[in-house]
C-alpha cells in the first residue's frame, strides 16, 4: 500500500519541493543573460554529437586526428560545464524548445546541481579516458570509429542527465544503451565481444522499455512529463493507484542499467569491451545512469514501504553478491566488474534507506566510486597492455617493472577499500552511520550493520588481493610480454583521478563540499539534512566497524590467499549463472517465434493473399453485423441506358478476366484492359475527369508492363494432373477462393449501393473546394491538394515511387528467367528461319517490313505525345492534368519508341537515363519545398501570381508548378526505369550478342 | 424542337454505340483466337471514345472531349503492343 506522506518509520518528512526553477522569474535586466546562459546548454549537448560526426568522417587510420577531436570536444565541454556552475546559485537553468506541446513533448534541458555534477563527471572523466584511449588503442584498430561511438555515448549521457522532460530522458537512456552496445562490440571479430554486447543491449534495452512505460504512467498521474512539474508532484504520485506499477517499472529500468541483482550478469560480460570503455561506461558513467535516475526521482518516488522494501533488498543483495563474487575472480577486469556491481548495490541500498542523509551519502559515493574505479580500470588496462595478461594467477611482482602504475593503483585500491584519508573512506563512513541508524525495525534493518561490515570486509579483501597479486611477490614467469612502465600519457589520467581521490579524501569540505552541497540541495531542497564532511568524527561506531572491516578483509586475504587463487568460480552463488538464465529465456523466445512461424507462416503467395482478402472481407462485414445494413432514400434513381450498357460490357470483361486468369493469361489481360476502359468511362460519366484521365494513362502503361512480364512467365504444363481432373484438395481450395471472391465483390457492391443511395454529406472536399483558388492559386482542386495542401504527402509518395523503381531495377539486374523462357520466342525463330531460307533476305527483314508503317507512325507521334505531356503538366494547376499524368504520358511516348525500333536502336539515338531523372525529380521537388525557407516560410509553402508574357498574355505562375515539374521528371524516370529494365531482359539472353545493357 | 431532336439523337447514338461495345465485348470474351480479342479491344476503345464525344455534346463540357482526345492519341498503344507481342512473342526486343 503506498502511503501519502513518506513518514513510514518515524523520520522527518522527506517530501520537499525542489528549489525554485529559474524560468522567467529573474529581474528584467537579468532575464536575457540567464536565457543566453541557458542556451549554452544546447551548445553543450550538441558538442559531443558534432564531434562524433566529425570523428566518424575521418579516415580509418587517423588515430591522432580522432583523438584530438574527441579530447578537444570533451575538454571544451568540461570547461563549459565548469563555467556554467556559477549560474546555478539561484536555481536550475532551463532551456526549452517547443516540439509537440499538445502532447507534452518539449525538448527541455535543465541543469541543476545534481545534473551539473553528473555532467561534469561525464565530460571530465570522458576527457581523461580519451587521453588514455588514444595510447591504449592499437594502431591496427579503426580508432576514429571508436572515438565516434565514444563521443556519441558521451552526448547521450549528457542528454540523459540534462533532460528536463522524462520522455526525453528515456530517449537518451536508450541511446546510451545503443552506444554501449556498439562500444562493447567494438572488436566485433571477437565472439565474446559480440555476445557481451548483445546481452548488454537486450538487458538494458528491455529495462529501457519498462522505464518508458513507467515514465508514461508517472506522466499520466502528474499530467505532465516536465521534470519540474513531476518533482513538485511527489505527494500526488505516491498516493496514486498507479504508484506501485510505475515504481516497479521505473526501478526495473534503473536496476537493469545499474547492473543490480538479478540483472547484474551483463556487466561482467561487457568487460569484453576495450578497457577505456569499461573505465568510462561500465564504472564511471553509464551504470550510474540507473543511480542517477533513482536520485533524480527520489523526491517523487521514495518514502514508501514499497520503495524501502524493493530498493533496500535489491541493493543489499547486489552488494553482497557482487562483493562475494569479486573475491573469487581471477580476471582483473572481472574482479573490478563485480566490485562495481557491489558498489552500485551499496549506493542503491543507501537510496533505499529513505533518509536524506543516506541520499547525501549515495550522491557522494557515486562521485567517489567514479574516480577510484575509473582509475583502477585504467591501471588494469595498463597491466593488460604491458604484461599481456589480466589473469591474477599469472601476474606477480609487477611493482619492480611499473612502480608508478603500481603506486597509483595502490592508492586507488585503498580508496576502494575505504582506507582513511582517501575519498572512499568518507562515503563509507557515511554509509556505515546510516546502516547503524534504525529505520524500520525490520529484520533487514537489524542485520544491516553486520551485512554492511561483511560486504566492506570483502571489498577490502579483493582490493588487497588485486594489489598484492599483481604487484608484489616474486617476479612473474612466462608472461606473454616483458612488462614495463606504461607511456607517460597513459598514466596522466590515472594520476589526475588518484590525485582527486587524495585531495577529496584529505580536504573534503573545501574541495568537493560546495559542489556536493549544490547537488544535494537540488534533490532534497529544504529537507537537506545537516551533514559533515570531516575526516574525524571522533571514535564512534562507524569508525569501529570500518576498522573491523579493514582488519577482517586483510586477515581474510592472508588466510585464504592460496585457496582463492585455486578457485575457478564463486562458491554458493556459482550455481546461479545469470547468463544461463538469460540464454535460456532468449532461446525459448527464439524457439517460440520459430515454432509460431512454422505453424502460422508461409512463404507461398497464394495462402498469404487468401488470408489478406479473407480478413479484409471479414473486417468490412463486421460493422454491418453490429449496426445492420440499410439503404438510403435515393434508391429509385433511373439508370441511363448508355451507362447500363457500358457497365454490362465492363462487368462481362471483369468476370471474363478472372475466369481466364489462370490458364489464358493473354486473354485475361485483354479483358482486363476492357474492364479498365469501362471504369475510366464511368469516372468521366460521374464527373471525375481528372481521375479518368490518369486512369486511362495508367491502364495503357499497365497493359504494356504486364505484356513485358508475360514474356518471362513459364508456360502452362499440361502434365500436372495426369488424370485430367485435379484432386479434391485442389478443387476445394479453388472453391473457397471463389467464395471469397464472390463475398468480397458482393460486399463491395452492397457497400457502394448503400453509400450511393444516400445524399453526400458535408465532407472534407468543401474545405478544399473553398480554399483551392484562394490559398493555392489553382482551379484544379485535385492538383492543388496534391502539390500544395498535401504536398508533403506527395513528396513522400514520389520518394516511395523512386525507391520502388530502384528496387525493381536492382532486382531485375539479378533476374534469371526460367530455363524454357530463355530462348527466343517461337515466332521469332520461325520468322528468322523463313528469312534465312529465302534468297535475298537478311535475318530480321520480316520484322522490319511488317513494322514499317506502324514504326513510322509511332516515331512521328513521339513529338506530339511529348507536347501533349507538357500541356498536361503546365495546365495541371487549373485543369485536369498535372505532373503524374504528364509523367506517365511521357513514359508512354518513350515506350512506344522502344516498341517501334527495339532497345538497341532507341538507345543508340536517345540518351535514356531513368536513374538520373529520378534523382533530378526528387531534387527539384525537395528544393522547391526548401525554397520556401529562403523567404521565411515553412517547408513546401507555395507561392503564386500572374505574369504578362508577350504574345501569350496573362499566365499563372505558381511555385507549385516547379514542384509538379519535379513530380513529372521523377514519374517519367521511375516508370521508364521499370519498363525498360524489363525490356532489357530480352537482350540479356545468351541467344543474342552479349552487351552491357543496363539502362544507365 | 432542335434541342429535343438533338437529345433524341444523342441518346440513340449512345445506345447504338453501347450495342457496338457489347458486340466488341462479345468478341473479346469469346475469341476464338487471341487476334479476335485484340481487335475486339481496339473496337471497344474506338467506341468508348465516340461515347465520350456524345457525352460531351450532351453536357456541353469540354472536359469530356479531352478524355476522348487521350483515347484517340494513346488508345492504340495497347493494341500495338498486343499485336507486337503476338507477332514476335515479346513487346520490346
Amino acid at each position: 500500500m503506498p502511503i501519502a506522506c513518506p513518514n513510514g518509520w518515524g523520520r522527518e518528512c522527506t517530501d520537499a519541493a525542489p528549489p525554485p526553477v529559474k524560468r522567467n522569474t529573474a529581474p528584467p535586466g537579468d532575464t536575457e543573460i540567464s536565457a543566453a546562459t541557458a542556451d549554452l546548454l544546447w551548445v553543450l549537448l550538441a558538442l559531443p554529437f558534432a564531434g562524433s560526426l566529425l570523428a566518424a568522417l575521418l579516415p580509418a587510420r587517423a588515430r591522432n586526428a580522432a583523438g584530438l577531436v574527441a579530447g578537444g570536444t570533451a575538454l571544451v565541454g568540461a570547461l563549459l560545464t565548469a563555467l556554467l556552475y556559477s549560474s546555478l546559485a539561484d536555481g536550475a537553468l532551463r532551456a526549452e524548445i517547443a516540439w509537440l506541446p499538445s502532447l507534452g513533448l518539449d525538448l527541455v534541458l535543465r541543469l541543476d546541481g545534481l545534473a551539473w555534477i553528473f555532467a561534469f563527471l561525464v565530460l571530465a572523466i570522458g576527457f581523461l579516458v580519451v587521453v588514455y584511449a588514444r595510447y591504449y588503442m592499437s594502431p591496427e584498430d579503426p580508432v576514429p570509429r571508436f572515438f565516434a561511438f565514444f563521443l556519441a555515448f558521451m552526448g547521450s549521457m549528457l542528454g540523459l542527465v540534462l533532460s528536463g522532460n522524462l520522455v526525453q530522458l528515456v530517449f537518451f537512456w536508450e541511446l546510451t544503451s545503443l552506444f554501449s552496445f556498439l562500444l562493447i562490440g567494438y572488436w566485433h571479430h571477437n565472439e565474446t565481444a559480440r555476445k557481451g554486447a548483445r546481452m548488454a543491449l537486450i538487458v538494458t534495452a528491455a529495462g529501457g522499455v519498462c522505464l518508458l512505460v513507467g515514465v508514461l504512467l508517472v506522466g499520466k498521474i502528474v499530467g505532465s512529463y516536465d521534470l519540474d512539474e513531476v518533482l513538485a508532484a511527489g505527494d500526488l504520485v505516491r498516493s496514486s493507484e498507479l504508484y506501485l506499477p510505475a515504481l516497479v517499472l521505473i526501478l526495473l529500468g534503473a536496476f537493469t542499467k545499474s547492473a543490480q541483482f538479478p540483472f547484474h550478469f551483463w556487466l561482467p560480460h561487457a568487460m569484453a569491451a576495450p578497457t577505456p570503455v569499461s573505465a568510462y561506461l561500465h564504472s564511471a558513467t553509464m551504470v550510474k545512469a540507473g543511480i542517477f535516475l533513482m536520485i533524480r526521482l527520489w523526491p517523487v518516488l521514495a518514502g514508501t514501504d514499497a520503495w524501502y522494501l524493493i530498493v533496500t533488498t535489491v541493493g543489499l543483495a547486489t552488494m553482497g553478491i557482487g562483493a562475494w563474487a569479486a573475491i573469487f575472480q581471477q580476471d582483473l577486469k572481472g574482479l573490478l566488474a563485480y566490485s562495481t556491481i557491489s558498489h552500485l548495490g551499496l549506493i542503491t541500498l543507501l537510496l533505499g534507506l529513505d533518509s536524506p542523509l543516506a541520499a547525501v551519502a549515495a550522491i557522494f559515493h557515486t562521485l567517489n566510486h567514479a574516480t577510484f574505479k575509473a582509475s583502477l580500470f585504467m591501471a588494469a588496462g595498463i597491466i593488460d597492455h604491458e604484461a599481456g595478461t589480466r589473469d591474477l594467477r599469472r601476474l606477480s611482482g609487477l611493482y619492480r617493472f611499473m612502480p608508478y602504475t603500481a603506486t597509483l593503483a595502490m592508492v586507488a585500491a585503498a580508496a576502494m577499500a575505504g582506507v582513511p584519508l582517501l575519498n572512499g573512506f568518507l562515503s563509507k563512513e557515511m554509509f556505515l552511520a546510516e546502516a547503524l541508524d534504525t529505520h524500520s525495525g525490520t529484520p533487514i534493518d537489524a542485520a544491516l550493520p553486520y551485512l554492511a561490515t561483511a560486504a566492506l570486509a570483502l571489498s577490502v579483501l579483493y582490493s588487497v588481493r588485486f594489489i598484492h597479486q599483481a604487484f608484489f611477490g616474486p617476479p612473474p614467469v612466462g608472461l606473454p610480454k616483458q612488462p614495463h612502465e606504461a607511456p607517460f600519457w597513459m598514466r596522466v589520467p590515472i594520476e589526475v583521478l588518484v590525485l582527486a581521490c587524495l585531495v577529496v579524501g584529505t580536504l573534503p569540505a573545501i574541495t568537493v563540499g560546495p559542489f556536493l552541497d549544490t547537488a544535494v540541495r537540488s534533490v532534497l531542497g529544504s529537507a537537506t539534512p545537516a551533514y559533515s564532511l570531516a575526516i574525524w568524527h571522533g571514535f564512534n561506531r562507524p569508525l569501529l566497524l570500518s576498522l573491523v572491516a579493514l582488519a577482517g578483509g586483510g586477515a581474510g586475504y592472508l588466510i585464504f590467499r592460496e585457496r582463492l587463487n585455486a578457485m575457478s568460480g564463486a562458491p554458493l552463488i556459482g550455481r546461479f549463472k545469470g547468463r544461463k538464465g538469460f540464454d535460456a529465456v532468449l532461446a525459448s523466445i527464439v524457439n517460440t517465434a520459430r515454432a509460431l512461424e512454422r505453424r502460422l507462416g508461409t512463404v507461398r503467395l497464394q495462402p498469404q493473399l487468401k488470408l489478406l482478402a479473407a480478413i479484409a472481407c471479414l473486417a468490412a462485414f463486421l460493422p454491418f453485423g453490429r449496426y445492420g445494413y440499410s439503404l438510403g432514400d435515393a434508391t429509385g434513381t433511373i439508370a441511363d441506358p448508355g451507362f447500363v450498357v457500358i457497365w454490362l460490357v465492363g462487368g462481362a470483361c471483369a468476370i471474363g478476366a478472372a475466369w481466364q486468369a489462370k490458364y489464358r493469361r493473354l486473354a485475361a489481360l485483354i479483358l482486363m484492359a476492357g474492364a479498365g476502359l469501362v471504369s475510366c468511362i464511368s469516372f468521366v460519366w460521374l464527373s471525375a475527369p481528372d481521375l479518368a484521365l490518369t486512369q486511362l494513362l495508367v491502364e495503357t502503361v499497365t497493359t504494356v508492363l504486364l505484356l513485358l512480364g508475360l514474356r518471362w512467365l513459364p508456360k502452362q504444363r499440361p502434365d500436372v494432373w495426369p488424370a485430367g481432373r485435379p484432386p479434391l484438395a485442389v478443387r476445394l481450395r479453388r472453391g473457397s477462393d471463389l467464395l471469397i471472391a464472390i463475398a468480397a465483390g458482393c460486399g463491395m457492391a452492397l457497400i457502394s449501393y448503400a453509400v450511393m443511395t444516400r445524399p453526400l454529406g458535408e465532407s472534407l472536399s468543401t474545405f478544399f473546394l473553398e480554399r483551392a483558388y484562394a490559398e493555392g492559386g489553382g482551379r484544379n482542386v485535385v492538383n492543388v491538394i496534391l502539390v500544395d495542401f498535401r504536398a508533403l504527402d506527395t513528396l513522400g509518395e514520389i520518394a516511395v515511387l523512386a525507391i520502388v523503381g530502384v528496387t525493381v531495377f536492382s532486382l531485375l539486374r539479378r533476374f534469371r528467367p526460367a530455363e524454357e523462357s530463355v530462348r527466343a520466342p517461337e515466332q521469332q525463330l520461325l520468322q528468322n528461319a523463313a528469312d534465312e531460307a529465302r534468297e535475298g533476305r537478311r535475318v530480321g527483314d520480316t520484322l522490319t517490313d511488317y513494322l514499317l508503317v506502324p514504326r513510322i507512325i509511332m516515331e512521328w507521334l513521339f513529338p506530339f505525345i511529348i507536347v501533349f505531356a507538357l500541356y498536361l503538366l503546365v495546365r495541371g494547376h487549373d485543369l485536369p492534368g498535372g505532373g503524374f499524368a504528364a509523367g506517365v504520358t511521357m513514359s508512354i511516348a518513350l515506350i512506344l519508341q522502344y516498341v517501334a525500333s527495339g532497345t538497341r536502336s532507341v538507345e543508340a539515338r536517345l540518351r535514356v537515363r531513368p536513374l538520373s531523372w529520378i534523382g533530378v525529380g526528387l531534387l527539384v521537388a525537395t528544393a522547391t519545398g526548401a525554397g520556401a525557407w529562403l523567404f521565411g516560410y515553412p517547408f513546401l509553402t507555395s507561392w503564386f501570381d500572374y505574369a504578362e508574357l508577350p504574345l501569350i498574355g496573362r499566365v499563372p505562375l505558381a511555385s507549385a508548378l516547379v514542384f509538379d515539374l519535379g513530380v513529372f521528371i521523377l514519374v517519367v524516370g521511375a516508370t521508364a526505369l521499370m519498363l525498360i529494365a524489363l525490356a532489357h531482359q530480352s537482350i540479356r539472353t545468351p541467344m543474342k550478342r552479349a552487351r552491357p545493357a543496363e539502362p544507365s | 424542337m432542335t434541342n429535343l431532336m438533338l437529345a433524341w439523337a444523342i441518346t440513340t447514338a449512345q445506345v447504338l454505340i453501347g450495342l457496338a461495345m457489347l458486340c466488341a465485348a462479345y468478341r473479346m470474351l469469346v475469341g476464338p483466337r487471341v487476334q479476335d480479342r485484340v481487335l475486339g479491344l481496339d473496337t471497344l476503345y474506338v467506341n468508348a471514345m465516340l461515347m465520350l464525344v456524345t457525352f460531351g455534346i450532351q453536357t456541353g463540357r469540354t472536359l469530356y472531349f479531352e478524355a476522348a482526345l487521350i483515347i484517340a492519341l494513346l488508345g492504340f498503344v495497347g493494341t500495338v503492343t498486343l499485336a507486337k507481342f503476338l507477332m514476335r512473342g515479346e513487346v520490346i526486343e
